[in-house]
């Protein structure tokens, strides 16, 4: 029994008989006892060579070698490895002496207290990460909080609570809010249930499609329609349905900005809800048929009672998208007089006085208040919400339709039709005409609107540049964060990550406004040590962007690391590589379809965004949603209409681009893909 | 001369039960240790600890004179000179077959005419060599699993993990890689340290075997030796396909029990099961009776054929003793189920 020599605990001696000799202090020893040490011999090189003597020697008798096949028994001559830089005497660690003596024990207890993370990240990941989340999330909404405290305590801005027009703005944003949420909820609903349910055709496409509105930025969106629906419709005057010239713009109204509120959103809902039916198998309906139920009690059972958290948090996501929602409210509601709070901040700020801070922090305040109250409804309603165990199939519940499907599928075509097809048709053609008010047809139509956009207006230009500029800048830089962010919360659990994963996502939930408002306080003053101030500079949009897509860039490259194989960065470990080795070898080559994904996503968002540079921008520094903004404002509409056609083409191809690209992309990140 | 040294190694997740607790293990230089049990019993902790993945809550590991491991600190594993066999074999798939191989001896800044010959002699041994340029996505399971063994070998490590390797694949192949296991553990002379849940790939491959249940280690031994002189019912239950009876045996030093003594112990329990209760004098113990050793036999006692099974080479039968304790025996003809018939039990062990 010379083998396994030492078996220190087998059944029979299994009684740990744990010397107390340190006066029953009662402290676990981690002193190994010493007959282990006195045998741990200097044994001399660790690497020994194959088929060397000294291994021969120690086989045991009793085991007869295995008949090697010829060419194992081929040694690997001629090339030594060198030895690792590591097994040289002074890096390794060491067995303690046996006489540690007392204080080392104490020292030793004591240092169980830091236990050193075997998690393989290096140090300073954990500072790094949480330095930049610090900066870019808790920092300017502290300034925020601040900010509207002291302008609530101070009263100087307090009286404004208690402005009519601030009671006014509070009732137009919740009005068309709700009623937003209803359009989405409905338009939603309809989408997610006919898509995740039944067997209609085109279901990618129609899908692509649906999703387009949410994708393309919401003042193209309001200008479409206004354009659709105004007088001077190239649409509906050849069909002679426009509203006789000099009539109030429809549109220009609280039902018109709650419609188009829901038509931006519904995708939203669409989304929360086939999340939700994702998780009503197939076979789950399919054990309901069985049981007797027929297609609308299965419905009614089984599908509702699965959807009605989905429905909840997305019709609360739809919620507070509209209260914070800058775009639609700009267009349709300022030449109407219909303010809301986002829009009010607006003009606060432009008719800059000396309670302004104090008031716009206040009213962020507030719109930023609703918004969480709106997103712990969402949060309540998906929380417990785990039916994951039953979708084991992962089939998809389909209910086939027969002859209904062809009038299904004629319903969603056409609403497409109505809520995206027609707008932006209406918005090409009048980016066609010569001048507002003509009559598009083969001798009118014309592409000076391009031409001077393109070549012409200065202004385009340069914020055609500061867009592409602040996009890919965001898109980029913001891999710098994310990835060691990434890295660091799927191989972390526990309190300090779930922090750090909510203070990433907090800036992204918050409505724009706020988070501009939450920049504008902390940047306004110079900063600190340079002395010099950001405001008025295309770098305050910079770090608001990079606040504000923190989350859109952080979650590709989160699923794309939750779903690798964690053996495949553990392997490499072995292999010998250190930290920044297996991320260049292994892991980012790895991650690079998701991170590729993550940097078009938040190109797509930045290029068009609006709303945190309506209120950042000044001479010199204006985006191409500003852009499209001032030119409706300044009645070019057919300049406005150019840019935007230019914006949605610019939308439809960076989706393509992700779609191309889908199936190197873990799953998930694309939203219109199951 | 003990080189892998587990001491008293503790692992607690914090909840509850520890997955490992107190196992201590010496390997000598070239051992090759299957760890055996159930799943869930913590043999995979044991593993990740070596490997240094997971520190250990208490205790240590050492490498010779080297602390790998302990509570406080941790060689980190690209330190260690250790290689793994992951179950799910972590190819790199962005890789070529002759990448993921020399991968280790890259990151050791080997390259050029010299990482080619390295790479090169472990895809032969492997018998790989056409398939240098695929990519992983490219290759059969078999294949995979021979890559990842390659990648093992074509450094030096001091220790080679293997985490359940074969689990993947088919019965066929996983004769031939046991074989390519067994060789590439003479050749290269490394601590191999094998997890298992299968225990006839524990003994065909191991020179020792240590069976592991609840994050306890309860005994280690060569596999002959593990199989006739199991320690405990746990270790007699998982380790083989004996039966184990409770009979009441006088307490001896002796523990392999031959048919005079059991068929005594077997009459006396059926006497009493008759009669009712148990004489006080004599205890039950468990003994561990293999079915090879129960065979038909005049001077037998009578036992009722349960079922009888044909398992191709032979047939397995389920006998009831008189007490309705069953027993597995095998037979070489059918034998009618319900019919009693005489049998011996030549040979048991007591744990």
């Amino acid at each position: 029994m010379t083998r396994a020599d030492e078996i220190a605990r087998s059944r029979r001696a299994s009684a740990p008989v744990e010397s107390d000799a340190e006066g029953g202090s009662g402290f676990k020893l981690l002193e190994p006892p010493r007959r282990f040490l006195s045998r741990a011999r200097r044994s001399g090189p660790l690497r020994f060579l194959f088929g060397g003597g000294e291994a021969a020697e120690s086989r045991p008798p009793q085991t007869t070698p295995a008949k090697l096949p010829g060419e194992l028994t081929r040694a690997l001559r001629g090339v030594e490895l060198p030895a690792m830089p590591h097994l040289t005497e002074g890096d390794s660690l060491k067995a303690r002496s046996p006489g540690g003596g007392r204080g080392g024990r104490w020292f030793a207890f004591r240092w169980r207290k830091r236990r050193v993370s075997s998690g393989g990240e290096p140090a300073w990941l954990l500072p790094f990460v949480l330095c930049a989340v610090l900066l870019l999330s808790v920092l300017p909404l502290a300034r925020l909080t601040g900010a509207g405290f002291s302008g609530l305590v101070e009263g100087q801005a307090a009286r404004l609570i208690f402005e009519p027009a601030t009671f006014a703005a509070l009732r137009n944003t919740l009005v068309t809010a709700t009623g937003g949420m209803v359009v989405s909820l409905l338009l939603g609903s309809l989408f997610a249930f006919a898509m995740a349910l039944t067997d209609i055709r085109g279901k990618l496409i129609l899908s692509f499609a649906f999703m387009l509105p949410m994708m393309i930025p919401p003042q193209v969106t309001a200008l479409a329609w206004v354009e659709m629906s105004g007088p001077a419709s190239p649409l509906l005057k050849p069909l002679g349905l426009a509203p006789p010239l000099g009539s109030p713009q429809p549109l220009y109204s609280l039902s018109g900005i709650a419609l188009l509120l829901g038509v931006q959103h519904a995708p939203l809902v669409f989304l929360a809800l086939k999340a939700g039916l994702a998780a009503s198998p197939r076979d789950g309906i399919e054990a309901a048929r069985l049981s007797g139920a027929g297609p609308f009690r299965v419905f009614r059972d089984i599908v509702l009672p699965l959807a009605f958290p989905g429905l909840i948090a997305g019709g609360a996501i739809a919620f507070v998208s509209g209260i914070g929602n800058f775009g639609i409210p700009a267009i349709l509601g300022i030449p109407a007089g219909i303010e809301t709070l986002p829009t009010l901040i607006f003009s606060r700020l432009a008719s800059f006085g000396a309670a302004t801070f104090g008031e716009i922090a206040l009213i962020s305040t507030l719109i930023a208040a609703i918004s969480a109250a709106g997103l712990i409804v969402q949060q309540r309603a998906l929380q417990g919400r785990d039916y994951r165990l039953i979708g084991h199939s992962g089939a998809r519940a389909a209910f086939a339709l027969g002859r209904l499907r062809i009038a299904l599928e004629a319903l969603l075509w056409l609403a497409l039709a109505l809520v995206l097809v027609a707008p932006l048709l209406a918005l090409i053609a009048s980016s066609l005409v010569p001048a507002y008010g003509v009559p598009l047809n083969f001798k009118t139509v014309s592409l000076s609107a391009y031409g001077e956009i393109l070549f012409r207006q200065s202004i385009t230009l340069t914020a055609l540049k500061n867009s592409a500029f602040l996009a890919s800048a965001a898109a980029l830089g913001l891999l710098v964060v994310t990835v060691p962010a990434a890295y660091l919360l799927t191989r972390r659990k526990g309190a300090l990550a779930n922090l750090i994963a909510i203070l990433i996502e907090v800036p992204y939930a918050l409505p724009g406004i706020v988070l501009a408002v939450a920049f504008i306080l902390t940047f306004a003053a110079p900063l600190p040590v340079v002395g010099v101030s950001l405001y008025g500079t295309i770098w305050i949009i910079l770090v608001a962007y990079f606040s504000s897509f923190l989350a859109v860039s952080l979650k590709p490259v989160m699923s794309a690391f939750l779903q690798m194989d964690p053996s495949l960065e553990e392997a490499a470990r072995l292999a010998g590589a250190g930290f920044f080795r297996r991320m260049r070898d292994v892991l980012l080559p790895l991650i690079a379809p998701a991170a590729g994904a993550s940097i078009i996503l938040v190109l797509l968002i930045a290029a068009n965004e609006l709303t945190v540079s309506a209120l950042l921008w000044s001479a010199g520094t204006q985006t191409l949603g500003v852009a499209i903004f001032n030119l409706d404002d300044s009645g070019s509409s057919d300049l406005a209409s150019a840019l935007s056609v230019l914006v949605v083409v610019l939308v439809i191809a960076l989706m393509a681009a992700l779609e191309f690209f889908a199936k190197y992309l873990p799953e998930g990140v694309l939203p219109w893909r199951n | 001369m003990a080189q892998l040294i587990l001491n008293h190694l503790t692992k607690d997740f914090g909840g509850g039960r520890p997955a490992v607790a107190d196992v201590s293990l010496a390997l000598r230089k070239q051992a090759f240790l299957a760890l055996l049990g159930p799943s869930g019993c913590g043999k995979t902790t044991v593993l990740r600890m070596i490997a240094g993945f997971e520190q250990p809550t208490d205790g240590s590991i050492s490498y010779g004179e080297r602390r790998l491991s302990d509570a406080e600190r941790a060689l980190p594993p690209e330190k260690r000179n250790m290689a793994m066999v992951f179950q799910s074999y972590a190819l790199w798939p962005h890789m070529t077959v002759a990448e993921n191989v020399g991968y280790p001896l890259k990151v050791r800044g080997i390259s050029g005419a010299a990482w080619q010959k390295l790479v090169g002699e472990a895809l032969s041994l492997v018998k790989l060599t056409e398939l240098a340029e695929r990519r992983p996505a490219a290759l059969s399971g078999g294949q995979r699993q021979r890559v990842a063994l390659a990648r093992c070998l074509v450094t030096q490590p001091d220790v080679v993990l293997l985490d359940e390797p074969l689990a993947n694949l088919d019965q066929h192949l996983r004769k031939s890689m046991e074989e390519t296991f067994r060789a590439f553990h003479e050749r290269s002379g490394a601590t191999m340290v094998y997890v298992t849940h299968d225990q006839a790939e524990a003994m065909a491959l191991a020179t020792d075997v240590a069976v592991m249940s609840e994050g306890r280690l309860l005994q280690v031994a060569p596999p002959a030796e593990i199989y006739a002189r199991p320690e405990g019912r746990v270790v007699g239950g998982l380790i083989g396909r004996g039966s184990i009876l409770r009979l009441p045996v006088a307490e001896s030093g002796q523990r392999q029990l031959g048919w005079p003594v059991l068929r005594e112990a077997l009459g006396s329990r059926d006497a009493i099961g008759a009669t009712g209760g148990l004489p006080a004098d004599v205890p039950l113990t468990d003994v561990l009776v293999r079915p090879e050793y129960v065979h038909r036999g005049t001077d037998g006692l009578l036992m009722r054929v349960m079922s009888c099974v044909f398992e191709g080479e032979r047939f397995a039968l389920d006998l009831a003793l008189g007490d309705g304790q069953r027993l597995k025996a095998f037979s070489s003809v059918a034998i009618a189920e319900g019919q009693a018939v005489p049998f011996v039990i030549a040979s048991g062990w007591r744990l």
